[in-house]
């Protein structure tokens, strides 16, 4: 892209030089200017409908909408000069006018581009006299409810299902102060395995998820990046916890990725991360009075101590979660390595439901984060009926947390188990050693997407119970096998898997920061021409 | 010929000569009146020739613009892509009905420019957007269509010149704003009648995506008549003082006028003359009070501003107004200029496409405001507030319906601001809701806070 | 030559395209099955167009002339010939006035009440069409069904106020006056 020209212009007194064609709004945005906008947003075509964005560009016979506007060579923009302000001014209160102002019970309160843009710049009062229009709320079907109330029409989530769905479920009904948005009894947006994201697009309170309703207050709210855990695709996120518990999945933009997508089966699975049925403590088998066995609560010390001895002299069939970090699975891969075992993995699929205008992003067959990961350290994948085939008598399983959901397979007898995991399944109970790790929220580390794109996600919650980071357990478990010594950090534990593993190498933390990078053979990971073209 | 009336002799028919005549709404009748040598003419000539001709004559869009035909069709080069040409046939612009009386006596006289049109566009295909309450236009046009079809006139092979123009009729479904250009484009595609933000211009990327021209009846009716006559021919009607205002004009004249209908004259015409002598001036024992000269969208003139005025495009705007689309409303001294003016209001309310935040909420905001003034619920600020709305829904929107509906207000509250003032409420601070207004309607001095 | 304004003598044509088939309760019939006239009539008109979706405010016409209204279930099916969806045909005919998405008398009357209108009287002529079709409120169906009187914006005529609309027929010059005379017309 070398030979597109440049164009320099200045906004709000500062130069900027964009690219030929980049709309002013967006080259404003590039020396840190915010121009104020509804109808636009990046992931959409333009409309240039809700004309907030206007400004003055001097020389032009009327202000321009800036979303809609490309910059020109020399061009002088005004953002906030008195015409453009007042301008934006008459828009907030044409939008205000019928708006019923329900902030106090409004979801997207706290996060509303209405709030904000009126508080910056809008009256500090109404001069309307008139009765307001009124609307009953819609269920548009899936997580979406409409308050019709509160629509400014911006036609955001009309052009999402129209341009990026590509599935017209929801139109733009009636005309004039009528217009609301529509759809047909036919079909709604429950048909749509990505329509969720029209919440996220309205920049107001008019599409609310009915799974985050009356939930909890958007300034109540943690934030932290993360990484969709549901799928290959490896869909950027944010993990929104209130009180250290996760109450919402949205997404995080990564033109690379998912662009400001999530899916709805992603986005709404996430209840998972708050099972009350976790492993809380590290246990290790004990005799009980009566002469049976039991597994008893211990310390670290001891459970470390005692799986370690466990797995000295005997192989390793580690039957691993492909939801697990690299990290933990690089770990995984050196029990197996030292033990001279095996490293299996099983992964739950379903459907591939594309999301059609943007190019390579789909809910992926595959539904978990790390099946490549899990790959390119050496498990083998297998059907899950099959996992444990060739179990020797003598072997230890190391069940790392996989649950084998619907499966409760009877282990060969004298088989001895380990177990490494948040659960501890009711088929493993028979388990020797019991070492509880945190989930995906609760601890940071990276998944290997489809494409061999290594991505980060960060600590959202606390531990539960006693249970330590997996890279953690891992790293103390090899350490009391006489493998190194622990590591205090995960980006310790990634920096050793990058140094030991060729897939990886070369990579960091710091290097991956907060949008990821692709393992070094990621080109065998490529999606087909036909595949990435088809936007 | 000032349809429905007998035709004055001040008037120029050309459009309007045969009028009223039933048989020229046949091929034959229309051959008969000359009609197709034209065309036949066109046909002939390279396209580039007829743009020429066309931008001497100094022919300018009928629609309401105003914009020189000639210079819009040069746009259009031989650039080997499909082209289009759009026939504007929406007239909706309240006051306006001069298209109407085209199509419906002279149907010939626009597949003629239409096609005439096209092939000077390089388009291979027109289609003619009718609007969908113009049930009897769209029976002539549309049997005008296929009689022209029928006798080779138009098609594969059109009067025989190996050259290929095809003529569809599409009907409207009802909406105004379907005569914005390019909501009609929108419309013809099969979408809700948004108008299109520009660029890309018509000429670029208009009907499907293609490079597109559209014009109106009777700016196309004109363009066979300009090639039959010359440019020099067109040009003497008008001003000698003003030459970017020629040709003939049909007026449409509504409202309390003795004698309403069309009227056609020589762009130059004494405002005056035409309204009290043409027209016969307000109704019997009535005066005019105010007139709006160019559809709906352009500001009042009073009586006496109406006296002097020039009609032409320069002229209007000199007198404080525009020509527009050429639709003249007469206001008589019986009206109620707020209730007027709050009706014109609604129809704005009603036809805006929903696009625009301003448009969509300003013009229903206005309407109510100005229904509540005129039901006696005014209060003094109403004034301020209307003029502050106006302001922000002008110059700011995608098209100009925003301004359009703005238009009447601030330069009703302007010339009339009497009228409005004697509506006013006694009580100031006092405001009833329509529809709520009882003797326990709490006063309030402001509007709730935002 | 002798002309008035124009108001020919409603035409049975012209009048007979709304309303015939307005109780229909049972399951949807189709008006494009393959074979028909109004499927073959949509195929001529789809050739006029590079592409399908231009063909939808023509198919709605033909669903209108066949069926009085368009239901959803018509949009519906609508959507199905043009390759588009139902909810994007319901956006579209909600946009456009003269799509009726309900069922309407077996008149429909639309009288114009726009300024130019307005002013030369055209609220009495609607209210004598509410007085004397029995609606008494606009955009009601009289009880025996044969009429709807709505209000509608300009309607293009302007100097021949107060035009009405019966159906297809549009009328000139109509007064209050002439309103009951124009009904006693109507077959
Ligand atoms: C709201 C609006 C309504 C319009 N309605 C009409 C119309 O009904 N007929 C028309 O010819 N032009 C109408 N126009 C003007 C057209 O946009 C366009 O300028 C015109 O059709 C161009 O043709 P001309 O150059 O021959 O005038 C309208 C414009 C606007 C903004
Ligand atoms: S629902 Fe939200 S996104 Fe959709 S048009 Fe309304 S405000 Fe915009
Ligand atoms: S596509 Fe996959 S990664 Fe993306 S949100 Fe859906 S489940 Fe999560
Ligand atoms: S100004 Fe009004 S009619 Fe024009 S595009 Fe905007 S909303 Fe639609
Ligand atoms: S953001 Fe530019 S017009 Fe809406
Ligand atoms: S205002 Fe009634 S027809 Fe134009």
């Amino acid at each position: 892209m070398a030979d597109v020209k440049q164009v320099t212009l200045t906004i709000e007194g500062r130069p900027v030089v964009v690219p030929e064609g980049t709309s002013i709004l967006e080259a404003a945005k590039t020396a840190g200017i915010l121009i104020p906008h509804y109808c636009y947003h990046p992931g959409l075509p333009v409309a240039g409908v809700c004309r907030m964005c206007l400004v003055e560009v001097e020389k032009f016979p009327k202000l321009a909408p800036a979303c809609a506007t490309a910059v020109g060579e020399g061009q002088v923009v005004h953002v906030h000069s008195p015409k453009a302000l007042e301008a934006r001014k008459g828009v907030l209160e044409f939008l205000l006018i019928n708006h019923p102002l329900d902030c106090p019970i409004c979801d997207q309160a706290g996060e509303c581009e209405l709030q904000d843009y009126t508080f910056q710049e809008g009256r500090a009062d109404s001069r309307y006299l008139e009765p307001k229009r009124f609307n009953p709320v819609e269920d548009f079907g899936g997580d979406v409810l409409y308050v019709t109330n509160r629509c400014i029409l911006c036609t955001r989530c009309v052009r999402f299902m129209d341009k990026v769905a590509q599935e017209p479920v929801l139109n733009v009904s009636e005309r004039g102060d009528r217009a609301t948005i529509g759809i047909h009894p036919e079909a709604d947006l429950g048909g749509h395995a990505w329509s969720g994201n029209v919440i996220d697009l309205c920049p107001v309170g008019a599409l609310v998820s009915k799974d985050f309703l009356n939930k909890a207050r958007a300034w109540e709210l943690d934030r932290t990046a993360s990484v969709c855990p549901n799928c290959t695709q490896g869909c950027n996120s944010i993990l929104e916890t209130r009180d250290d518990t996760v109450v919402r999945m949205r997404p995080r933009a990564n033109e690379a990725v998912n662009q400001y997508f999530l899916c709805d089966q992603g986005r709404l699975d996430y209840r998972w991360l708050e099972r009350r049925d976790r492993a809380e403590l590290p246990y290790v088998r004990a005799q009980t009075a009566r002469g049976g066995t039991e597994l008893a609560a211990t310390d670290w010390d001891v459970a470390l101590r005692e799986a370690a001895a466990l797995l000295n002299g005997r192989r390793a069939r580690v039957l691993a979660s492909p939801m697990l970090s690299n990290e933990a699975l690089g770990l995984l891969a050196r029990v197996v390595a030292r033990t001279g075992g095996t490293g299996v993995f099983t992964v739950r699929t379903g459907d591939e439901a594309p999301l059609v205008g943007v190019p390579d992003l789909a809910l992926r067959a595959d539904r978990a984060a790390n099946v490549i990961g899990a790959e390119l350290l050496g498990f083998e994948r297998r059907e899950i009926g099959a996992v444990l085939d060739g179990l020797g008598a003598d072997d230890v399983l190391v069940v790392a947390d996989e649950e084998l959901a619907g499966l409760a397979p009877t282990l060969p007898a004298g088989v001895r188990v380990l177990v490494v995991g948040t659960t501890v399944p009711t088929w493993a109970a028979g388990a020797d050693v019991v070492l509880p790790i945190t989930n995906m929220a609760e601890e940071e580390g990276t998944f290997t997407n489809l494409r061999g794109r290594v991505q980060r996600f960060l600590q959202a919650k606390a531990a539960h119970g006693l249970a330590r980071p997996s890279w953690y357990v891992l790293g103390d478990l090899l350490a009391a096998m006489g493998d190194g010594e622990g590591y205090f950090t995960a980006a310790d534990a990634f920096a050793a898997l990058a140094a030991a593993q060729p897939s990886f190498a070369g990579l960091s933390y710091d290097a991956l920061g907060l949008r990821g990078l692709p393992v070094a053979d990621a080109e065998r990971f490529a999606a087909e021409p036909a595949l990435a073209g088809a936007a | 010929m000032g349809y429905p009336h007998p035709s004055h002799p001040r008037e120029t028919p050309v459009l309007s000569k045969h009028f009223g005549e039933p048989e020229a709404r046949t091929l034959k009748g229309w051959r008969d009146r000359g009609g197709y040598v034209a065309l036949e003419k066109a046909l002939k000539m390279d396209p580039a020739e007829i743009q020429t001709i066309v931008k001497d004559s100094g022919l300018r869009g009928r629609g309401g613009a105003g914009f020189p035909t000639g210079v819009k069709w040069s746009f259009m080069k031989p650039d080997g892509k499909q082209h289009y040409l759009c026939c504007n046939a929406d007239e909706s612009e309240p006051g306006t009905f001069k298209d109407r009386e085209i199509m419906r006596w002279t149907p010939h006289a626009l597949v003629e420019g239409v096609a005439l049109g096209a092939y000077a566009i390089y388009a291979s295909v027109a289609y003619i957007y009718i609007r969908g309450e113009f049930t009897e236009p769209l029976e002539q046009v549309r049997a005008a269509v296929k009689e022209a079809y029928a006798a080779g006139v138009i098609g594969e092979n059109a009067l025989g010149t190996g050259k290929t123009v095809h003529v569809h009729v599409h009907q409207g479904a009802g909406a105004y704003i379907c005569g914005e250009e390019t909501a009609l484009m929108n419309s013809l595609e099969g979408r809700r009648g948004n108008p299109r933000i520009k660029p890309p211009f018509p000429a670029v990327a208009g009907l499907f995506g293609q490079p597109t021209t559209i014009n109106n009846v009777e700016t196309l009716a004109a363009t066979p008549h300009i090639l039959n006559n010359g440019a020099e021919w067109y040009k003497q009607f008008g001003r000698p003082d003003n030459p970017k205002s020629v040709g003939t004009k049909l007026f449409s004249v509504c409202g309390n006028v003795a004698r309403p209908g069309n009227y056609e004259v020589p762009l130059g015409f004494n405002f005056g003359e035409f309204l009290w002598d043409l027209c016969g001036g307000a109704g019997e024992g009535r005066e005019i009070k105010a007139v709006i000269p160019g559809g709906s969208s352009v500001p009042f003139l009073t009586a006496e501003e109406c006296r002097t005025a020039v009609m032409d495009y320069e002229g209007f705007v000199a007198a404080g107004s525009m020509l527009g689309s050429g639709g003249v409303i007469v206001f008589d001294d019986r009206q109620d200029m707020v209730r007027q003016i709050a009706r014109l209001c609604r129809f704005y309310a009603h036809e805006s496409c929903a696009q625009c935040s301003q448009c969509r909420e300003g013009t229903a905001w206005t309407t109510k405001i100005l229904e509540r003034i005129a039901a006696g619920d005014g209060v003094a600020q109403d004034f301020d507030t209307l003029l502050s709305i106006a302001d922000n829904m002008t110059g700011k929107t995608i098209c100009v319906l925003s301004d359009s509906c703005a238009t009447p207000v601030v330069s009703g509250l302007k010339k009339f601001r009497h009228e409005f003032e004697a509506k006013l409420k006694a009580s100031p601070n006092v405001v009833s809701f329509a529809g709520t207004a009882t003797a326990a309607a709490a006063p309030r001095a402001a509007g709730p806070t935002v | 030559m002798t002309y008035g304004p124009s108001t020919p003598k409603p035409s049975p044509d012209a009048l007979a395209s709304h309303g015939a088939h307005h109780d229909d309760h049972g399951p949807y019939a189709p008006v494009f099955a393959a074979g028909t006239a109004p499927r073959a009539e949509l195929d001529e008109l789809l050739t006029r167009y590079p592409n399908k979706m231009a063909g939808l405010l023509p198919a709605l016409w033909i669903v209108q002339r066949e069926r009085g209204w368009v239901s959803d279930e018509a949009m519906a099916e609508v959507a199905d010939a043009l390759d588009l969806t139902a909810a994007y045909v319901k956006g579209v005919v909600t946009f456009y006035t003269m799509y009726h998405q309900h069922p309407v008398g077996k008149y429909f009357i639309q009288v114009c009440t726009t300024t130019p209108c307005h002013v030369c009287g055209a609220e009495g002529v609607v209210d004598a069409f509410l007085q004397h079709t029995g609606c008494g409120e606009l955009g009601v169906t009289s009880a025996d069904g044969r009429y709807t009187v709505i209000e509608v914006e300009c309607l293009g005529a302007c100097g021949f106020a107060t035009p009405v609309m019966i159906n297809e027929q549009f009328l000139e010059s109509v007064t209050p006056q002439r309103v009951p005379e124009i009904l006693a017309a109507l077959p």
